[in-house]
This record gives C-alpha cells, structure tokens and sequence, in this order.
C-alpha cells in the first residue's frame, strides 16, 4: 500500500501531504524533514527509488514540485511511478497546465483530486476521464448550492435595509 | 472562495491569507498573520457564524499544514459533517481527514454522522463518507460500520461500489476478523466491468486473503477463471483511449490482476497450472519501451518466481530479467536487481550467470542500486566463488564512499567469517579490510580475529608481522591499532626474530626497539580512543617482560602516562610501572603468553550476548545436548584460565581451575558435557551464587544452550592480576592471567604423584592409592603449599566429578596456608568410579584468601 503521499518544492515547502498509516503529528514532521534532505539532494540521473527506513519511497520531479509516494518493500515500484503520473496528468487536466501556484491556491481542491484517485494508500480509478467527470459533478453541486445560499441572503439583504 | 457581497462579511478571503502568509519576510511575520486568523476563525466558530465556515475551514486546513496547531478546529470539523448540505459535508470531511488520525479519541464522535451518511440518497456524500471512513477509521469504528460498507458493496452505483471495495480494504486490515464478510461479495464483483470497480475489488480480495486463510481457500475457487478472463480481455482489447496508457490498455489493472494471481497461485498447483498460459501471452505479447509495459513486466516476472510455474514459463521469466538487467535506465536496473533476488530462490544458477553484471552495480553512481548489488552478491557467494568476489570487493571498499564502506565494510567482514576455514585467506582480507576502513569494522568483528588468531599458533607470526607492516602504513584505523598492537605485546618475539615464516613472506627486519617504537606511537599520536591507549599500555607492558632490555625506556613511556585524567590510564600506568619497579620476579611469569581464548565458547557467548543480560545468579542447570558444541580446532586443549564475570559484584573472585585431562579427546568432550555441576560441592557448604558462576566458568563445554548468557557481555577476558576491576566490560583487559594451567600429565596411567598445579604462588600436588580388591575406589591426597610470603587463610577447596562418580571429601587438615612453604595444608578425597574403566574428568578449584600486593585484603582464588 501507499503509505504516505507527500508534495515538496525544491525548497523544501510541503505543498500538499496525505497520510494512510498512523503517523503522529511529531512523526509527520520528522518524516518530513527527513525525507526532504534525502530526496532533495538527489542528482537528476539516479533512479527514482530511495531505500529509507525499510520502506521504499518513490519520486519524481515535476518543474518545481517533487511527487513522492512512500510503499511498502514489496511493492510494485514502477506502478507507483505510473501512479504519480496519473495523479499529475488529472491535475493538469483539471487545472488546465497545473503549476506550483494552482496547488498552494487551491490545496483544497487538490485534495479532492487526490481523494478520486487513492483511497486507503490503494488506487481507485484508473481512468482520468472519470476522476474528471466526478469531480466536476461534486464542484457543480457546491456551485448550486452557493448561488443558492446567496440568492436567499440578496432576498434577505434587500429586505432588511 | 469569492468575495461575498454581504456587507457585513468579516475577515479575508482565503486567498488573501495566503498571499499575506506567502508574502511574509520573516517567521515572525508569518506568526502575526496566522495569529491574526486564528483569532478570527476562533470568534467566528464560537459565535456559531455560518456564512465563513467553508472558508474558515479551508484556512484552517492551510495554516495547519503550515505546522501550526488547529485542535480548536476539531469540534468544527464535526459541526460541518453533521450539517445537511453537500458542500459543508465535503469541506467537513475533508478537514477531518487533515486535521484529525486515527489516534485521535474525538474521531469516535463522527461514527454517527458517519452512519447516517452512509445510508445517504445522495450518492456523492455516500462517497464522501466511504472515502473519509477508508482513509482514516480506526478499529472501533471499522467495527461499528462494518455491516453498512458490506452493503454498500452490492450498490448498484461503480462509484460507491469501488469506494466500498477499498474502504473495505481498511476495515480488513484493522479488523482480519471481519475478512470472511467481504469474501462472498468481493468474489461476485469480480464479474463486474467497470475497470474501477475492478481494481478496488481485485485489491480486496489480494488483501482478504492476507487476512485469513478461508478468505484465501475461498477465493482460490472462485475468483481464479474471472480473473483469467479479466486480464486476457485487456490484453487483447483494442485501442481505448480512456484507459489507455503508452498504447497499454489500463496497465493498473494488469498489475492487479498478475499480483492476485500471484497470491492465489503462490503453493497450489492448479491453480498456477490454470494462469500459466495468461502468464505466458502477458510475458511475450507486453510491450517493453515505456514505463506501463516495465512495470507489468516486471510484476509478470514477481509472479512467474513465486508460483508453480513451468519451466518454459521459468525460462521466459529469466530471458526477461536478463534484458531488463542490461537496460540503460536506472530505474529498471534497480527493479532487475530486485528480481533477481526473488530469482535467487527458484534458479540460482541463472542469477550466478549474471554476476559479473551484479558486481559492476556494486560500484554504480546510484546509491540505491549498489545497496541492492551488494545484497544481491552477498546472497550469491558459496564456496567456489567466494574468493574471486571478496577480491573484488575488497578492492571497491578502497575506493567507495565513505557512507557505502560502512554497509560494504559489515558485509565483506560477514562474509570473510562464513567462508573462514582457509584461516590465511581470513586473515589477509581482515587484515586489508582492517587497513582500509577499519574505523567501520564492528567491535565483535576484530573480537573474532583475535580469538582466531589465538588459535591459529602456527599463523601467529605471519599476523603479527602482517599487522606491523600494516599499522606503519594505516595508522589511522582505530580497529587495525588495536589488534596490531594486541599482537605485538602478545606475539613480539616472533616479530623481531622473524618466528614461523610461512612461504609467502619476506623476512622483516625488526629490533625490540622497533617494536617499542611502534606501540609507542601507536600510543602517542594515531589513536584518541581510550581503549586503543589502554591497551597500548598493557601491550607495552608485555613487551617489557618479553624483550627485558627495554623495560627501562618502556618504564618511561608508561609513566608518562601517570597523570593522566583519564582514570583508567591513569590507574594501568601506575599499577604497571609498579609491576615494572618492584615486581620483577612475578613479572614473567604474570606476562606469559595468554592462553589460547577458546572459540566455542566464544561463538556461544556472542550468540548469547545479543540478549545482552547478566545473570549473576546462574541457573545449575548445565547439561548440554552432546551434539551441540563443536570443538573447533581440533585441539585438546586444558581448559583457558577461568574467566572472571567483569561485572560480577564480587569481581576480586579469580578463580584458579586445576584439572586432571583425560588422553582420549573423544571422552574428554564427552565428559565435559555430562558433568552435572549440582553434584560437585561435597564441601564448602551450600554453593554461593558467586561459586556458581566460578563453577560454570570452569565447565566450558557446559554452557547451557538454552538461556543463561554467560556472565559477561564482553567476550573472553582473561583474568585479573589486580582486584581493581575495571567497570566497563568493553575495556578489554588483556592482561595475563594468573599462570595459565601448565600442561597436566595424564592421572590414569599412573599411580605417582603429580604436581597438578604450580606456579610462583602455590603449589599443588596429588597422591594416588588404589585399594587392593576395590578397582574402582581411588584415594587422593591433596598437598597445599604456599609459597608466598604471604600467610593464606580461609582455604577452601572443592572438586566435580561427572554423574557416574561418587566423591568423598575429607576435611582439610587446616584452613590456613602458612607462608613460604613452611608446612602445607593436605586433604584427602575419594573416588569411586560406578563405571570402571571410563575415563573422566576431575575439576577442583579452591579459595584462599591473602592480603594483596599493594596493601589491602583480597580474595584470591
């Protein structure tokens, strides 16, 4: 399974983290902090698994962001490495050419991605086309509902002045 | 997160925060910012204000990934999940999945919402809980909600069928028990078409059978035609853009497949019989240029090597293996090397095949690939080609990094010491390894070599000089000082008279005073490490009683060291040079060679002390199973002088053992092991605890196999002149013992009387008598004799015998030894053999007590 899936920048800020072992809060930081040193210094021609703690972590650099999944020992590494790609591509589909900013803006709504996509460290949909597709029905339902909320609070507001 | 038009909207948007955050010079900048939010959010939730919830929760979630503490957010969390609408329910959950772990008891207030979601008509918020409860239930709750996930399960909707499959997945892994609820329903899903539903509800059913072996029958039966048929249709299918990956057609579902398949067929014949040709089309027909096709591959192959597979399928695996181990990219060698560990259990002829290969990754630029090279020749290495891949590896430990010489150090020592029969080649790669990169070498590693060469007499020379010409050039290795100097104080006649050459070796030419010089520097300069001084200094005094007309400039040397802060030198420097001063007449003899440290109950200490306890009271159960110990070396040996516990409380115990050897090895090892030691006192009383630990220490065949790790954790230390023990055991103190046992005449081939012990400080000698008639009856007298100045009181002496023995003792005549030979104590005992004509095994050892050397009362022993 995926244990953990941890968004970086080069400069070591977490974008985005999603957590499917129990890992306490001081845990998390230190795993963090960690793995940050670890796959940061990374040169650009080794491969893209690192052993760490009997764990295998797998990650790939996106422009600025590294993607970095952490399996168990006898896992499928190279699947993992689609997996990120896929996870990568329904973001960019969704964002329309996704960069580092889409993600810090809307970290919320990466996370509903990821959702679509991983459940339980386990892959759940292999086509991009119906993550895509679940998505926007979700994000339609919350935009009916605002419009709806504000249209009650006009009513409201135009009332009471 | 749009700016509301509602004129009384408070704080700002979520996308000001952030910018204002990501705008921040310094950290303190941040902190005034995220506490100015805080205190917003914390008013708005405490007023109950329901328009900024959403947004209030989005920055929460923001400044918690910041690091920054949110607990007060919790009870939000819950308020927003319990509301009616979609959006506060998604933004809820969501918050609940960040901001809160399983660990977390306010979790336990969710499992109603929970509920009620579950049995939602809104099939999105049924996702949302399935999603939220799979990624972070706890068991309680998994419980609790299990029998709705169940449900859910044979929804009609793909959407929450495949969220049901995988938050099943996590209520089997907190709670196995469940498994066989979710068997029946996983198995009919497999019939299923839509590709996300299937790969939840394969995964489920790899993971049922983790859990529970019924699971696992079940499944076998069912699932095993329906997944054949899954995996064939999509590898023939046509081009389906929607899942279709570098010309692959969904390639996670492949890899699911293959990997339940693997489970399934893992052991049972049949059932591999039944995917062998699936197996084969997936192996032969899958493209290999991209990474999707790899990555099935690669899978194909795990799965080929685990179950029952033909051999032409074998074969195919390996051909692949074989490629994908020659590939350029470095992510598929990493994987190749991966493989073929698998590989190593199913044919490891073709893993040997590729050796040369494997050993080129060892010295790759990657660090990860030669951490899995180097497993991987480690795994590869057997008699044949042990030497030629040492070699190699040796040669790269030279020239690697210094983070991988530490993993590559351990692994060539592990290995060196497996294959160690052939004691020249163990020796020449420790000491190589010792010389490069002897600061990595473990501590019982350079333990092992000692006792190795303690053992080996007749390569003692070839060592010491090896170790000489090593530490001129390497002085920098803490590990190679040490056992270069260990040698030098023990072995340094050979080295300056060119002792035992073997045929390899040139001659060396070095004086005593080279020998001095090289300690002396060792002592000086190289090394900072208080052992490596310490044994310097014992090294040095040895020396001085081995080469006599250095003892003066050695004397020197030591007293330097007199004031020293360090207390242990300290303390050696004085004792010593007061040994060197006014203690010539015992110094030979208290220097003498060491006697030779015994192997196999070394092995066993090491074993042992992995448990790392000192028991001080030892059980007196000792009978060994005969087959056990192994004798190493061959060589009948008297017993080493008996070892003190370090830590034992009553370390001025050094215990002297006297024995009666046996001529036949085959009884002599026979008899160490049937000694049954609660039977040896007939005198003394009711054993000590400290007698106890004396009395196993005696018996070095008897160690018990079971528990009981011998006393110290260090390993062999000779004994102790002085009754300052030092209280650290891993200072090892190499001093010679009291006189080693001098080599004891056989006491069955005749009757005269033997000296069966002496030394400087006593002498012990034993009269025989048969009785005529009574064959088995043997009478010994015990003659004491003090030869010290010094009067010795309290005497008390005890004797073992094996079980078929009884034993008699007399009281001794008196319980004081008179000094220097005036008189001496005798005791007589007597033996009656039940087995006439077996050969056995006398053990004593008695205790005196005298006043020491520098003044104070001590036990001696």
């Amino acid at each position: 399974m995926i244990n953990f899936v941890l968004l970086i920048s080069r400069q070591g800020k977490v974008r985005l983290t999603k957590w499917y072992s129990p890992y306490t809060q001081k845990e998390r930081t230190k795993v963090i902090r960690e793995l940050s040193g670890l796959i940061l210094t990374r040169g650009p021609k080794l491969c893209n698994f690192v052993e760490w703690r009997g764990y295998k972590v797998v990650y790939r650099r996106y422009a600025s962001l590294y993607f970095c999944m952490c399996i168990d020992a006898d896992d499928n590494e190279l699947e993992v490495l689609e997996i990120i790609h896929h996870f990568v591509e329904i973001l960019d589909r969704y964002f329309g050419s996704v960069c580092e900013l889409d993600l810090i803006f809307n970290f919320h709504k990466a996370y509903y991605v990821l959702d679509e996509i991983l459940i339980a460290g386990e892959l759940q949909e292999s086509s991009k086309k119906n993550v895509a597709r679940l998505i926007a029905a979700q994000d339609s339902l919350v935009e009916a509902a605002k419009e709806e909320a504000s249209s009650i609070s006009n009513i409201i507001a135009q009332a009471t002045k | 997160m749009d700016l509301s038009i509602n004129p009384f909207s408070s704080g700002t948007r979520l996308r000001d925060m952030i910018r204002a955050i990501r705008a921040s010079k310094t950290a303190s900048e941040e902190r005034a910012v995220v506490r100015r939010e805080c205190a917003a959010i914390r008013a708005a939730i405490s007023e109950g204000d329901q328009d900024y919830r959403h947004r209030n929760m989005a920055k929460l979630m923001f400044i918690h990934m910041l690091g920054y503490p949110t607990h007060f957010g919790q009870m939000e969390c819950l308020k927003l999940i319990a509301a009616a609408g979609f959006p506060e329910k998604r933004i809820g959950y969501l918050g609940l999945m960040l901001l809160l772990d399983e660990r977390q008891e306010v979790l336990m207030l969710v499992t109603n919402s929970l509920k009620q979601d579950l049995n939602h008509s809104n099939q999105f918020i049924v996702g949302l809980a399935l999603c939220a409860l799979g990624n972070i239930c706890s068991a309680e709750m998994a419980r609790d909600l299990a029998p709705e996930v169940e449900r859910l399960l044979l929804s009609r909707d793909p959407n929450t069928k495949k969220k049901a499959a995988l938050c099943s997945i996590r209520i089997v892994r907190k709670v196995p028990d469940l498994a066989e609820n979710f068997m029946g329903s996983a198995a009919e899903n497999i019939k299923e078409k839509h590709h996300g539903v299937l790969i939840s509800v394969v995964q489920l059913c790899t993971e049922l059978c983790k859990a529970s072996k019924e699971a696992l029958e079940y499944l076998r039966k069912h699932c095993v035609e329906g997944l054949v048929r899954i995996l064939r249709d999509v590898t023939n299918s046509s081009y389906a853009p929607e899942y279709d990956i570098a010309g692959i057609t969904d390639p996670f579902l492949h890899i699911r497949v293959l990997r339940l398949m693997r489970t399934l067929g893992q052991g049972d014949a049949d059932c591999s019989e039944y995917v062998n040709d699936i197996l084969a089309q997936v192996a032969t027909k899958t493209e290999s240029n991209k990474n999707a096709g790899n990555a099935i591959l690669y899978e194909c192959v795990e799965t080929i090597m685990s179950i029952e597979a033909t051999s032409g399928l074998r074969v195919l695996a390996i051909n692949i293996l074989g490629r994908f181990l020659s590939n350029r990219d470095n992510n598929i060698r990493y994987v190749a090397l991966n493989m073929l560990m698998r590989a190593m259990a199913v044919d490891t002829q073709a893993v040997q095949r590729h050796r040369a290969t494997i050993l080129e990754c060892v010295k790759d630029a990657d660090v990860s690939i030669r951490k899995r090279a180097l497993e991987l020749v480690y795994l590869l290495i057997n008699d044949t080609n042990v030497k030629p891949l040492t070699k190699e590896l040796v040669d790269y430990l030279e020239v690697s990094d210094e983070d991988f010489k530490e993993d590559l150090t351990a692994k060539i020592c592990s290995i060196v010491e497996k294959f160690s029969e052939d004691k020249l080649w163990y020796l020449d790669q420790m000491f190589k390894v010792l010389s490069l990169a002897g600061n990595f070498v473990k501590d019982d590693v350079w333990h092992a070599l000692i006792v190795l060469i303690s053992n080996a007499s007749e390569l003692q020379g070839y060592s010491v000089r090896s170790l000489y010409k090593a530490l001129q050039a390497y002085g920098a290795q803490e590990s190679l000082v040490r056992v270069a100097v260990w040698c030098i104080g023990e072995y340094g006649e050979m080295v300056v008279n060119n002792i035992n050459m073997l045929d390899v070796e040139e001659p060396v030419t070095v004086t005593e005073s080279d020998a001095v010089d090289a300690v002396e520097l060792a002592l000086k300069r190289y090394s900072v490490d208080v052992t490596t001084r310490a044994m310097c200094l014992v090294a040095l005094l040895k020396l001085s009683s081995r080469f006599p007309p250095t003892s003066e400039r050695i004397q020197e040397i030591v007293v330097q060291n007199k004031g020293n802060t360090v207390l242990e030198l300290q303390q050696r420097s004085i004792e010593f040079n007061s040994i060197i001063q006014r203690h010539q007449s015992i110094k030979s003899s208290l220097l003498e060679r060491m006697p030779v440290l015994d192997e196999a109950s070394y092995l066993m200490k090491r074993a042992a002390s992995s448990q790392a306890t000192v028991s001080l009271t030892k059980s007196a159960t000792t009978a060994t199973p005969a087959g056990s110990l192994k004798i190493p070396n061959g060589v009948v040996k008297p017993p080493a002088a008996p070892l003190p516990d370090l830590l034992d409380l009553n370390s001025d115990d050094v215990p002297v053992t006297t024995s009666a050897t046996t001529t036949a090895p085959d009884n002599f090892l026979q008899d160490l092991l049937g000694i049954d030691l609660t039977n040896s006192s007939t005198a003394g009383g009711a054993p000590s605890a400290t007698t106890d630990i004396l009395m196993d220490l005696l018996s070095i065949g008897s160690f018990p196999v079971q528990n009981g790790p011998p006393t110290t954790s260090n390993f062999i230390t000779p004994g102790q002149v002085t009754k300052h023990a030092p209280a650290t055991p891993q200072v090892m103190d190499l001093l010679d013992g009291l006189p080693s046992s001098t080599p004891l005449p056989d006491e069955n081939t005749a009757y005269p009387s033997i000296t069966a012990f002496q030394s400087a400080t006593l002498k012990i000698t034993f009269s025989f008598k048969k009785q005529p008639g009574k064959p088995q009856e043997t009478t010994m007298h015990v003659s004491f004799t003090n030869l010290t100045s010094v009067a010795l009181t309290d005497f008390m002496f005890q004797a073992a015998v094996p079980k078929f023995i009884q034993l008699r003792l007399d009281p001794a005549s008196s319980s004081i030894l008179p000094a220097s030979g005036n008189g001496s104590v005798t005791q007589s005992l007597s033996v009656t053999n039940n087995q006439h004509g077996q050969y056995y095994k006398l053990m004593c050892q008695g205790h005196v007590t005298c006043l020491s050397l520098s003044g104070g009362p001590w036990i001696w022993a």
